[in-house]
């Protein structure tokens, strides 16, 4: 990965929930796309605040599923009908009623390992570098009990001292401006 | 509830419902996350600690010189004979998966019910279901005979060319057992790493914050994985439900699918995880009762998850109480004479002070669950909670050791003794998981922040002038 210099974003810190959804609204309502928002807890009203309503980790879980019951299934019928056929007391080789048990389980542990590894994925984890953690109070606060809105310096509309000046404008705590 | 009997300046109950609260008034985002990452952070571990996991380590020692034993000597030094093939260790085996059951369904159950009381005992009841696996998984394998021929139980492309059995409830187990195991580390773990990331913030030293940092893949909280790991939780829960439900129903298969009397029945699934269930909120109380009292947590685990808790042992205790008079109706109106017999060997047969032991422990004394003064108690809950699961150990004993030892022909019934090696087996995975628990404990911060700090009133966003209800309401 090749080293970036230069600013990641700004920063602004607040105390409450409700202060960072307010300045989250006006941000994405005044044409910010680069940005999130960062809490100690899932806070839904900041997610859709900045315009992000859905994910995709559900439809990664179906075909995860999909693809367990698939492979033990399948891999069941091969080996009782053909790889390795025995008369277990007379019941017929494709015993579909006793294969649905494994199947079964196997649908639950490829559903949800596809849920859990496809969230870490998807959300770009793990990462264990990134640029807001060179910022002083981020770590203070962000898994503990403050409240943070990042414009990022990728956006077209970014420029240092007007984002700064928009971000003043939503009485935060503090800004600050984040390096790479 | 009636509110007419609410204490006014009782500061656990809520003034307007009556209700006991969830967590007790006063805490603030930074309290909640100060209270639970001290526990682990702090650089002086308390002498309790030290002297818990010396005896623990201690007795789970007696396990490793067991097994050692047992390597050395084969199945033999065990009491199992024919015809019970089956002795402690499948008892044990039932017994410990069944505890597990509880920490899935206060994970993931309560949560699709949206139970916010269980926030707080979600994260130690689901570590003491990853250990209760541990212990029972251990079981079957070395009940096996030739222990390092276990992998044989998984289908794999081999030159002896043959390949597992679909048929057989056994290798069922396998694949209902192992998916248990791996779907709840993995729940465990993200539902952790939240907090690891707390702690990596907060960890003074250099190495914990690198031990934290590692294991909290780089969380640091962005809304938008937060949208993404509340849907994979929701997953998680979702799936992990019917599997719970599974793994028992699987295991009493081993049972019922057979055609011995007393194990061949369709009540035996239901029954298996009321059961497992019951066991299990029984373990956790054990383990919660004592801990709140040593770590000062009870703010958090208040008297209120004691009380839910003892509810749930009452209903599902109930349950497998209608699971045991079925089994007896169900000798009688079969009109077959093996089946009537079995239940008649079962309660005056040998063994049938085993029964009764089972019928006092599961049945009878978990009447006083009725009584609120004893769901509201910790430590009269402490003890139902250690009669509860004498007397589901006993179940499995009852359901293994007297079927077996007396099926049709007198000619090839036979008796069952437990040798010390059994014993010594079984009280050293109590050992183990202690040990394991002890670990937890100190390690890992044992009540997830991130989801009691959802319950506190800051949490929400809310207009301007309203005024700050009180927490836990």
């Amino acid at each position: 990965m090749p080293v970036r210099e230069g600013t990641y974003g700004l920063l602004a810190e607040f105390d409450t929930p409700g202060e960072l959804v307010r300045a989250a609204k006006a941000a994405y309502g005044s044409g910010w796309r680069r940005l999130d928002c960062y809490t100690p807890y899932p806070l839904e009203e900041a997610a859709e605040a900045i315009g992000f309503h859905r994910d995709e980790v559900s439809l990664v879980c179906l075909l995860g599923g999909l693809l367990g019951l698939a492979a033990m299934y399948g891999l069941e019928t091969w080996i009782s009908v053909w790889g390795y056929p025995l008369n277990i007391g007379g019941r017929p080789y494709y015993s579909w009623v006793a294969f649905m048990i494994p199947a079964y389980e196997w649908t639950i542990l490829y559903a949800g390992l596809s849920a859990a590894f496809g969230m870490l994925a998807m959300c770009g984890l793990p990462s264990l570098y990134h640029p807001l953690f060179n910022a002083p109070n981020f770590r203070n606060g962000a898994t503990n009990d403050k409240f943070f809105l990042c414009l990022e310096a990728d956006d077209p509309k970014f420029v240092l001292d007007e984002a700064r000046k928009f971000l003043e404008d939503q009485s935060p705590v503090s800004v600050v401006e984040v390096e790479y | 509830m009636a509110t007419k009997d609410v204490k006014i300046n009782d500061p656990m109950r809520d003034p307007v419902t009556g209700e006991n609260r969830v967590i007790a008034p006063g805490h603030t985002l930074r309290s909640v996350t100060e209270k639970i990452s001290r526990i682990v952070l702090t650089s002086h571990t308390p002498l309790g600690w030290f002297g818990g996991i010396m005896v623990a380590s201690g007795v789970a020692t007696l396990l490793a010189i067991c097994v050692t034993w047992l390597f050395l000597r084969g199945v033999g030094i065990w009491g199992i004979t024919q015809p019970v093939a089956w002795g402690f260790a499948i008892i044990n085996f039932v017994w410990w998966i069944g505890i597990g059951h509880a920490g899935t369904l206060i994970s993931a159950i309560l949560l699709l019910f949206k139970q916010t009381w269980r926030n707080s005992i979600n994260r130690f009841a689901e570590a003491m279901t990853l250990f209760a696996v541990v212990c029972a998984g251990m079981f079957p394998l070395i009940h096996v005979g030739r222990p390092w021929l276990g992998y044989w139980l998984f289908p794999y492309p081999n030159t002896m060319n043959v390949w597992p059995q679909f048929r057989s409830p056994l290798l069922w187990d396998v694949f209902a057992v192992s998916t248990y195991a791996t779907i709840s580390v993995v729940f465990w773990y993200i539902g952790l790493v939240p907090d690891f990331g707390t702690m990596r913030d907060r960890a003074k030293s250099k190495v914990g914050q690198y031990i934290y940092g590692m294991v909290s893949l780089g969380w640091r909280g962005s809304v938008r994985h937060w949208v993404r790991y509340e849907t994979a939780s929701l997953l998680l829960a979702g799936l992990a439900t019917p599997l719970v439900l599974s793994v028992h129903t699987v295991i009493s298969f081993d049972f019922a699918v057979a055609l011995l009397p007393g194990w061949h029945t369709t009540i035996f699934p239901p029954y298996f995880v009321a059961g497992a269930i019951y066991s299990g909120f029984a373990m956790v109380i054990t383990l919660a009762v004592p801990i709140r009292k040593f770590y000062h947590l009870e703010d958090m685990i208040t008297i209120r998850h004691i009380e839910n808790m003892g509810k749930v042992m009452l209903t599902t205790g109930l349950i497998v109480a209608y699971g045991y008079s079925m089994e007896v109706f169900m000798a009688w109106y079969s009109a077959s004479h093996w089946e009537y017999f079995m239940m008649w060997n079962r309660m005056f047969g040998p063994m049938g002070w085993s029964y009764w032991v089972l019928i006092t422990c599961n049945i009878a004394l978990p009447q006083l669950l009725w009584l609120r003064a004893w769901r509201r108690s910790p430590s009269l809950m402490f003890l139902m909670s250690l009669i509860v699961n004498t007397g589901m150990w006993f179940e499995r004993f009852v359901i293994v050791v007297t079927s077996l030892t007396r099926d049709y022909l007198p000619s090839s019934w036979g008796t069952y003794k437990a040798t010390r090696w059994d014993y010594g087996t079984f009280v050293g995975t109590l050992g183990l998981f202690t040990v394991l628990f002890f670990l937890f404990i100190r390690f890992v911060p044992m009540i997830p922040m991130q989801e009691i700090k959802v319950l506190l009133p800051q949490s929400k966003v809310r207009e301007e002038a309203e005024p700050l209800p009180e927490a836990g309401d």
